[in-house]
C-alpha cells in the first residue's frame, strides 16, 4: 500500500488543480447537450425511414449518443499543455530525478488528466439526460436506464477504458520526447480517435465489409464496448471477453509505452540551462 | 476605404509570410484540418451505406449542403483569428489600449490580426466534397444558379465573421474569451452539414430567425439544387435568404460598437 501513496497523491493533487475551471465545465456541458441534440436528431431521421432492422435499434444509438457525450472529455485525443511545456522547458528533467518509477508517475497524471473534468461532467450530464429530458417531455431523446447486470458491466468496462485512454495518451506523451512539440500529435489524433472509437458514428453502423477490421482495433475499447454494454446491444454473457479484450491491448500499449520511454530517456538532450 | 483595403492586405501579407516561416507546423495544421473534416465526411458515407437516403435526400444532395458549410466556415474562420482570440491577447492583457490609439476602425485592426492559412485544410476538404456532388447531381447551371451559390457563401461568410464579432464583443463584459460560442460556431457547421428540414421545429425556429444558419445554407442550396423544399418555402424567399447573413453581420457591429464604448482597460 505504502508503495502506492506517491501515485495516488499525484493523481488526487492534479484531480484539485484540474477542477479549478467550473466556468468552462459549464460551457462544455452546454455544447455537449447541443452537439447530443443535434446527433439524436439525425439519427432519428436515417432511422425514421430505415428499411429492415438494423445492428443497433434506435433507443440503443440514444444511448451511445449520450453517453459519448458524457464520457467525451475521456478519449484520448489530446495531450495536457503542461506536459508539453515541461518538454519544451526541458523541466521534464526533474521527473527523472524522482525516486519513482517513470513510467508509472506519468501513468499516475496522465490518468487525473483524463478523467478529472470527465468525472465532472459526465453525472451531471447523464442525470439530465436521464431524468431531466423525459421531464420536458422529450422521452424519446433519454437516455434509457440500464439493467443492474449491464450497469455493472458498463462501469467495469469505463474504468477499462479509461485506464486503456491514459496508456494511448501516455504514448502521446512520450512521443514528445523526440517531436519536442505536442503540436503534430495534437492535431492528428482527434480524427482517429473520433472515427475508430465510434464518436462519429456508432461503430456497428459501418459497412459489414468493414466489420472485421473496426472489431479488432484497440480504439474500440474506449466508447464501443462501454456503451454497447450499457444498452445491452452487447449482451451481458459476452461483456467479460470484450472487457479483457480492452484490457488486453492496455497492456500492449503499456508495454509499448515503456519500450519507447526507455529508449527515450537515453538519448534525452535536455535543452537550456 | 481604399486605403483600408491596402492595410488589410498588408496584414494579410505580413501574417501569411510569418505562417511560412515555420512550414512543418504550417502542413501540419493544414492536414490536421482536412483530416478533421474528412473524418466527418466518412461518417456521413457510412451512414448513407447503411440507410441509403435521409428522409428522402440522396448522399450527393447532402454532400452539397456539406461542402457548401465547410467552404463558408473555412474562409470565415480563417479571417477572424483577431476575434477570436480578443479576450486572451487583448482585452486581458490591455492591449486593446494601443488598437484605440491607432486613426483606423478597431475591428479592421482585429481583422488583421492573422490570415489563418491552416484553414486552407478544411476549406481543401470542402471543395473535393462541393465538387463531387456537382459531378454526381445533373444540376442545370445557369447564370442564376452560380450567382445564387456564390451569395450563398458570400453571406454565410458574413454570417460567420457576424458570430466572431459577438463572441469578441461578449469579451468587453466578461474579459474572458467565452467558449459557449463554439456552440453556435461548430455546433453551427455540423448542423447546417444536414438538411434543415430533418430537425425538430424549435431548432428550426431558432435557426431561421434567431441565428439565421438556414438562411445562409439550407433555403438557398435548395433553389440551387431546384428541388421543392419539404418545408414549403418559396424560390424567393430562398435567393434573398443569404442577405439575412449580411443583416446578422451589420447588427454584429452595432454590438460591438456599444462594447467599444463601454470598454474600460485592464490596465495591465
Amino acid at each position: 500500500m505504502n508503495r502506492l501513496t506517491p501515485y495516488t497523491a499525484v493523481v488526487s493533487a492534479r484531480y484539485r488543480n484540474l477542477l479549478q475551471y467550473r466556468a468552462a465545465a459549464f460551457a462544455g456541458f452546454v455544447t455537449q447537450l447541443f452537439w447530443g441534440a443535434v446527433r439524436l436528431m439525425i439519427f432519428g431521421a436515417f432511422y425514421a425511414t430505415a428499411e429492415g432492422p438494423q445492428p443497433m435499434n434506435m433507443v440503443e444509438v440514444v444511448a451511445y449518443v449520450w453517453l459519448g457525450q458524457a464520457m467525451l472529455g475521456m478519449l484520448p485525443w489530446n495531450t495536457d499543455a503542461d506536459f508539453q511545456e515541461q518538454v519544451a522547458s526541458g523541466a521534464v528533467a526533474y521527473d527523472l530525478l524522482r525516486p519513482l518509477d517513470l513510467y508509472g508517475y506519468w501513468f499516475a497524471r496522465t490518468l487525473a488528466f483524463r478523467t478529472a473534468t470527465t468525472t465532472l461532467r459526465a453525472i451531471p450530464m447523464m442525470i439530465f439526460a436521464m431524468l431531466l429530458l423525459p421531464a420536458f417531455g422529450l422521452a424519446d431523446w433519454a437516455l434509457p436506464a440500464p439493467s443492474g447486470a449491464a450497469l455493472i458491466g458498463f462501469l467495469v468496462a469505463i474504468t477499462a477504458a479509461a485506464l486503456l485512454s491514459t496508456a494511448i495518451t501516455v504514448l502521446a506523451h512520450i512521443s514528445m520526447l523526440w517531436t519536442l512539440s505536442g503540436e503534430g500529435v495534437d492535431r492528428i489524433m482527434p480524427s482517429f480517435v473520433t472515427i475508430l472509437s465510434g464518436m462519429v458514428v456508432p461503430l456497428p453502423l459501418f459497412p459489414d465489409w468493414l466489420q472485421p477490421f473496426l472489431e479488432w482495433q484497440p480504439f474500440r475499447g474506449l466508447c464501443d464496448v462501454p456503451y454497447r454494454i450499457y444498452s445491452g446491444n452487447i449482451p451481458i454473457a459476452e461483456a467479460a471477453s470484450e472487457i479483457a479484450f480492452t484490457l488486453a491491448w492496455t497492456v500492449v500499449i503499456v508495454w509499448f509505452g515503456r519500450f519507447l520511454l526507455s529508449r527515450g530517456v537515453r538519448r534525452l538532450v535536455v535543452q537550456g540551462g | 476605404m481604399t486605403d483600408s483595403i491596402a492595410m488589410l492586405a498588408r496584414y494579410f501579407g505580413v501574417s501569411i509570410r510569418a505562417q511560412l516561416q515555420y512550414r512543418t507546423s504550417f502542413l501540419l495544421s493544414a492536414a490536421g484540418q482536412f483530416l478533421n473534416s474528412a473524418i466527418e465526411f466518412l461518417g456521413l458515407w457510412a451512414l448513407f451505406d447503411r440507410f441509403g437516403h435521409l428522409a428522402g435526400w440522396s448522399f450527393a444532395e447532402v454532400a452539397f449542403f456539406y461542402g457548401v458549410i465547410n467552404c463558408t466556415f473555412a474562409i470565415a474562420d480563417a479571417l477572424t483569428t483577431g476575434f477570436d482570440r480578443f479576450g486572451s491577447h487583448y482585452v486581458k492583457t490591455g492591449d486593446f489600449d494601443r488598437l484605440l490609439l491607432r486613426p483606423r476602425p478597431t475591428a479592421l485592426q482585429l481583422a488583421g490580426h492573422e490570415f489563418a492559412l491552416r484553414r486552407i485544410g478544411r476549406l481543401l476538404q470542402g471543395l473535393i466534397v462541393l465538387a463531387w456532388a456537382i459531378s454526381a447531381l445533373d444540376i442545370p447551371w445557369d447564370a442564376a444558379r452560380v450567382a445564387l451559390l456564390l451569395l450563398t457563401v458570400a453571406g454565410g461568410v458574413a454570417f460567420f465573421f457576424g458570430l466572431m464579432v459577438l463572441q469578441a464583443s461578449l469579451c468587453f463584459w466578461t474579459t474572458e474569451s467565452l467558449e459557449i460560442m463554439n456552440v453556435l460556431t461548430y455546433g453551427g457547421v455540423e448542423t447546417a452539414q444536414y438538411p434543415l428540414s430533418i430537425y425538430h421545429i424549435a431548432f428550426r425556429r431558432i435557426f431561421t430567425f434567431v441565428v439565421p444558419l438556414g438562411c445562409i445554407g439550407y433555403f438557398p442550396i435548395v433553389a440551387v439544387l431546384g428541388v421543392d423544399d419539404p418545408l414549403g418555402t418559396g424560390r424567393v424567399f430562398q435567393a434573398l435568404a443569404p442577405l439575412a447573413g449580411v443583416a446578422f453581420l451589420g447588427l454584429s457591429f452595432v454590438a460591438w460598437g456599444f462594447g467599444v464604448r463601454r470598454y474600460t482597460s485592464t490596465g495591465s
